[in-house]
């Protein structure tokens, strides 16, 4: 059975979104409509994100390693006839590599694909997302056999100590360390809990993770349980996450019925059990003491530490708390081993970090990257540069709780304290690229809007600190803008960040002051000279057709969504002020950039 | 049965699925606001007796959290994710748009009860930015010209509701 082929469908939510699951079904249908030999029949999985979003939905074949893009339904029949039944390639669904001016047959040789180092996402797009048996042959579950037959709880920790991983949901504390406090804490009741809330607004790793391999959390879960002495765990799922709260729900019970949760695992006397709670969608709530309020059943406001969680925390347990891809490592540090881990990474940050490449970016998507590389690999080799040939600005990285790194920090090697020095932070991997299109101004003051919505309004600081802040950046971003502004954001936003109860007061300055620090003149400008350079804040624009390069082409005119364009053909085109909502349609649309801000 | 009965029981039936202890409440409420759409104030009187919790506990919850609503939405529900990169390439357009068309703001429903309108942050489409969701229908890289094509359909009744 050596000719037995296998289609891998990309199911993550980004390739749904193109309409992957309708390419699935059309898949099925087409070969049970054939009469195949049995020899002939291929196995099509379902399968996690494969990393490129931005050309989905993707469909891979293997053993012959063909990666088809942006696949329809009406592709299927070809694909079928020519690379499963024959063994073609079909050209004209295949990836063009800029980078190397070539289409390109197989995913693992885009350059999109060579810098990049998996770990955590090492099944996504590889296995079915809901088989329990494609993951056992990938080597699953062989972490925790290891550990239940041949370590000590002790030893345990120790690999994961000396791997030197740390927390990747944002703060990057050791998360050897952390084990060890709760393994010490008194109490026979202990418990672990996955964070699968992932609040950053342009962050979706975590939830790739869980639908696309749910049995690697499972698994680091249940090593850890092992470790510190609990035998229940939790998994904290955003209820927006629909499918993978059903891919997660499904890998417990697949994992129950082999005998691999439940009591007694691998006849070791283990007895680890693992349940989904769907979050209420709160971002206050992806911080550890809220979440386990809520939990608990109550609203997620956060309490002081300490005490931590690992002495005191589900229902006043001690409770070990990790993110969803900093389970996802766990079960490779098991079999790989400490060093081999520690071999990669910078010097105090091991191992690789997920980020969700996203903006204004030629390739978006999910990209797995050993920590300590540079910023512009990241950008241009992986991403391929910026989108539209449009000049870099900054690149914001942390969601809420970052900042904007310019241009002049691009070889900057990221990793927790590299990020951290420059005013910004890993966060949970959100990674956005920003061009000369975007204000500075606007984009504090979405962060910030965000943040008076999600503050839980328990401490004053951080309630009434945000709310003042983002007054002043809308006034700024409205044209109220007065002097002195600046220097009041920097005052309060130094209070909040020095007063507030939790981390989501503690950093919600950070976008503020971070673009302050790097893009002054772009405050000064809204504020001094009531102009937005980027033409984004509405009031503080004004869009003109440069009648110089106008070629008359009329996509604006089509663009326009209020009628404010006109022109005769292949005759500079003309632009009402008066009518122009400054939606900015006819700029983005504009294929020789004539459209320009006053 | 009165319409007061019927929730009362329904929603006593959507949590009885649970053993009556204080964890499951955001779980019930979920449930309920899942069948309804919104959380009727019988519902959540009746929940708060189930579990013999304070009303004003479930109540704390049912405003706490953004998955719930205390009025009903519309058959349509639009999301304009407001996701960081949906936002810098436009999302505001695109709110802007069906505020004009429809004359809603986040948060509201229509009179004709036909569009609720949110704002979400992020649902991990990020590759086809900037996204709308229309009931569990994606729709990326949408224009503010794109978008109202695609409003008029659900106006002219040319979709169904799911
Ligand atoms: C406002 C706020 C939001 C947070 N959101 C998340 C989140 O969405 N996911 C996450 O894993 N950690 C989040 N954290 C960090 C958690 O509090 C906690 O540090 C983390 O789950 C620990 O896991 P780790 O050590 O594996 O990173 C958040 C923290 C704050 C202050």
């Amino acid at each position: 059975m050596q000719n037995k082929k296998t289609i891998f469908i990309c199911c993550g939510t980004g390739c749904q979104a193109n309409g992957s699951m309708k390419i699935y079904q059309a898949m099925l249908k087409a070969i049970s409509g054939l009469n195949l030999d049995v020899e002939v029949i291929p196995d099509i999985k379902k399968t996690g994100c494969h990393g490129l979003c931005q050309k989905g939905p993707l469909v891979h074949i293997a053993p012959k390693e063909i990666t088809y893009i942006h696949v329809k339904t009406a592709d299927v029949p070809e694909i079928i006839e020519r690379s499963i039944i024959k063994d073609e390639v079909i050209d004209r669904l295949l990836y063009f590599d800029k980078q190397q001016n070539a289409k390109v047959q197989s995913k693992s040789d885009w350059t999109f694909e060579k810098k990049q180092y998996r770990i955590a996402l090492r099944h996504c797009g590889g296995i079915a997302n809901d088989s329990i048996d494609d993951y056992i042959d990938k080597g699953g579950y062989q972490g925790l056999e290891k550990v239940l037959k041949t370590m000590t709880p002790e030893e345990v920790i120790d690999v994961i100590k000396k791997s030197g991983l740390r927390g990747r949901g944002g703060g990057g504390f050791p998360t050897g360390l952390k084990w060890t406090f709760a393994a010490k804490a008194q109490g026979d009741v202990k418990y672990v809990i996955c964070n699968g809330d992932e609040g950053d607004p342009g962050a979706f790793m975590d939830r790739s993770i869980m639908e696309g391999d749910p049995h690697t959390v499972l698994e680091g879960m249940a090593i850890c349980g092992y470790a510190i002495g609990a035998n229940q765990g939790f998994l904290y799922i955003r209820d927006e996450y629909g499918l993978a709260v059903e891919n997660m729900r499904k890998a417990i019970a697949d994992a129950h019925s082999k005998g691999l949760l439940g009591k007694n695992i691998c006849d070791s006397g283990f007895a680890f059990d693992a349940e989904v709670v769907r979050g209420g969608g709160a971002f206050v709530c992806g911080e550890e003491t809220s979440l386990i309020h809520s939990i608990e059943g109550s609203t997620g406001e956060p309490t002081p530490k300490p005490p931590f969680p690992a002495n005191q925390g589900l229902w006043g347990k001690p409770t070990i708390i990790n993110n969803v891809e900093t389970w996802a490592n766990v079960p490779v540090i098991i079999n790989k081993g400490a060093d081999w881990f520690a071999a990669i990474g910078s010097e105090k940050s091991k191992g690789t970090k997920v980020f969700a490449l996203v903006g204004k970016i030629n390739n978006t998507g999910l990209v797995e990257v050993p920590m300590g590389i540079k910023l512009r690999e990241i950008i241009y080799d992986i991403g391929g540069g910026v989108g539209k040939n449009r000049k870099f600005k900054a690149v914001q990285t942390g969601g809420p709780s970052g900042g904007c790194i310019p241009e002049s920090k691009l070889d900057l090697p990221i990793d927790y304290d590299s990020l951290i020095a420059e005013g910004s932070m890993m966060g949970s991997g959100g990674m956005i690229v920003i061009d000369d299109r975007t204000c500075m101004v606007e984009f504090a003051r979405y962060y910030l809007k965000f943040l008076s919505e999600e503050s839980c309004g328990k401490c004053v600081p951080c309630r009434e600190g945000i709310k003042s802040m983002l007054k002043i950046l809308t006034d700024i971003c409205e044209g109220r803008g007065q002097a002195g502004d600046i220097e009041l954001l920097e005052e309060i936003g130094a209070m909040v960040k020095a007063n507030s109860l939790c981390g989501l007061g503690k950093t919600a300055p950070n976008p503020v002051l971070s673009n302050i620090a790097n893009f002054r003149d772009e405050f000064e400008a809204h504020i001094n000279d009531k102009r937005c350079p980027a033409g984004v804040c509405k009031n503080l624009t004004k869009l003109y057709i440069d009648s110089k390069v106008c070629i008359g082409c009329g996509l604006c005119v089509k663009s326009c969504p209020v009628g404010a364009i006109s022109g005769e053909k292949k005759q500079p085109h003309v632009l009402d002020e008066e009518k122009c909502i400054k939606c900015s349609s006819c700029r983005e649309r504009c294929a020789v950039d004539a459209v320009r801000v006053r | 049965m009165s319409e007061s009965l019927k929730i009362r029981t329904e929603s006593l039936e959507i949590a009885q699925k649970y053993q009556p202890k204080r964890r499951y409440l955001l779980a019930i409420l979920q449930d309920i606001q899942k069948h309804y759409n919104y959380l009727p104030a019988e519902a959540m009187e009746t929940v708060a007796r189930y579990l013999s919790v304070p009303l004003v506990k479930v109540y704390g919850m049912a405003t706490f959290y953004k998955a719930f609503s205390l009025t009903p939405k519309g058959k349509y529900i639009i999301k304009v994710c407001d996701g960081t990169a949906c936002h810098i390439k436009g999302s505001v357009n695109l709110l802007d748009e069906v505020k004009m068309i429809l004359g809603i703001e986040p948060g509201q429903t229509t009179d004709d009860g036909l569009f609720s309108l949110e704002t979400v942050a992020c649902i991990g489409a990020c590759g086809l930015a900037p996204v709308a969701v229309i009931n569990d229908e994606y729709h990326g890289n949408l224009t503010p010209a794109s978008l109202r094509q695609i409003l008029e359909q659900y106006q002219g009744g040319m979709k169904d509701a799911k």
